[in-house]
């Protein structure tokens, strides 16, 4: 089969994400780095819930003193919205609708950026307002650690569905560009995945105490 | 695989397909409406100070472990057949995680 040939709304496979032996290959060898990451953060997870509050003198801030529901909140709503967004751009894939796919993936894209704007105010905060920085103490650079490594993850998957849009972006759908948008939402479901974790582990149970 | 019966569908076959993909999105629809649900439950547990510490802790972790499992399931398609193969993977890797995530807080640090 030619990834690259022509296609139609109707002649489209119902699976386009694994109709080639090289988006096959693509979909496992992806999984395969999704547990990968799993353990990755889960090692940050863990270094956090150790060093958590750990700080050298009682003039540190604890978890319970910096973190502010209103902004928790709001992050966590914009990126389980781009969560969405993103299975809406599948949805059009798998129809054959190209410019809506890229619609929809283009607010996803929005969400992330708005998230990560908001991540960044939130670091500028916690340094200004209570010197909270990377070296103050052994639990701020574990929270840093963890939820830096996020952030990093955030802004890698929006230059990857930016690439994917742009480089696509007048050759409509066809098996070799499916599975590579597909696979970029993957990646985008899953950094949702790794917030529900941070939210409720590092923001929540700090807010608990 | 040859092209031939692919090229050769019938009008029905598209239609039948998107209702399939649409009813799809409909439960996914449903799906996040349940994620956000649960999230409201989360922040509303954390900011009611009627709960103990020993209540909220386990049960936000809980409604985490829900709402994970919807997200992998439905809007990864981990439900969806010829998955297996993930599913092992992501298993193998919670299954690290958790251990790893035990082991740093009782034996490392205590």
């Amino acid at each position: 089969m030619h990834a690259e040939e022509k296609w139609t709304a109707e002649t489209w496979p119902a699976s386009p994400e694994r109709q080639t032996l090289e988006a096959k290959n693509k979909f496992t060898g992806f999984w395969i780095f999704l547990g990968g990451e799993t353990v990755l953060f889960a090692t940050l997870f863990a270094t956090y819930l150790a060093l958590k509050d750990k700080v050298p003198s009682s003039d540190h801030m604890l978890a319970k003193d910096i973190f502010e529901m209103p902004l928790v909140f709001a992050t966590t709503m914009i990126l389980l919205t781009s969560s969405l967004t993103s299975v809406y751009a599948m949805y059009h894939m798998k129809n054959f609708q190209f410019k809506k796919m890229m619609l929809w993936l283009g607010i996803t894209v929005v969400l992330g950026a708005s998230f990560l704007a908001l991540e960044i105010y939130e670091f500028n905060h916690y340094v200004h307002e209570f010197h909270h920085t990377f070296t103050s103490s052994a639990f701020a650079s574990a929270f840093y650690t963890l939820t830096g490594f996020h952030g990093a993850h955030v802004a890698f998957g929006l230059c990857w569905i930016l690439t994917l849009m742009i480089r696509n972006g007048k050759r409509g759908l066809d098996l070799y560009n499916a599975p590579k948008f597909y696979l970029a939402s993957l990646y985008w479901h899953f950094i949702d995945v790794v917030w529900v974790f941070i939210f409720t582990v590092v923001y929540l149970m700090g807010m608990v105490g | 695989m040859s092209n031939e019966h692919l090229n050769s569908v019938n009008p029905n076959d598209i239609k039948y397909r998107r209702k399939k993909n649409a009813e799809e999105m409909k439960h996914q629809v449903i799906t996040f409406a349940l994620m956000i649900f649960l999230t409201l439950i989360a922040f509303v547990a954390v900011g009611y100070d009627g709960f103990s510490s020993w209540f909220t802790v386990p049960f936000i972790l809980l409604l985490a472990a829900i709402q994970v499992a919807y997200q992998l399931y439905y809007f990864m398609h981990m439900s969806h057949k010829g998955h297996e193969m993930p599913a092992i993977f992501m298993f193998s890797g919670v299954f690290v995680a958790i251990i790893t995530v035990i082991a740093f807080m009782t034996i490392i640090w205590w």
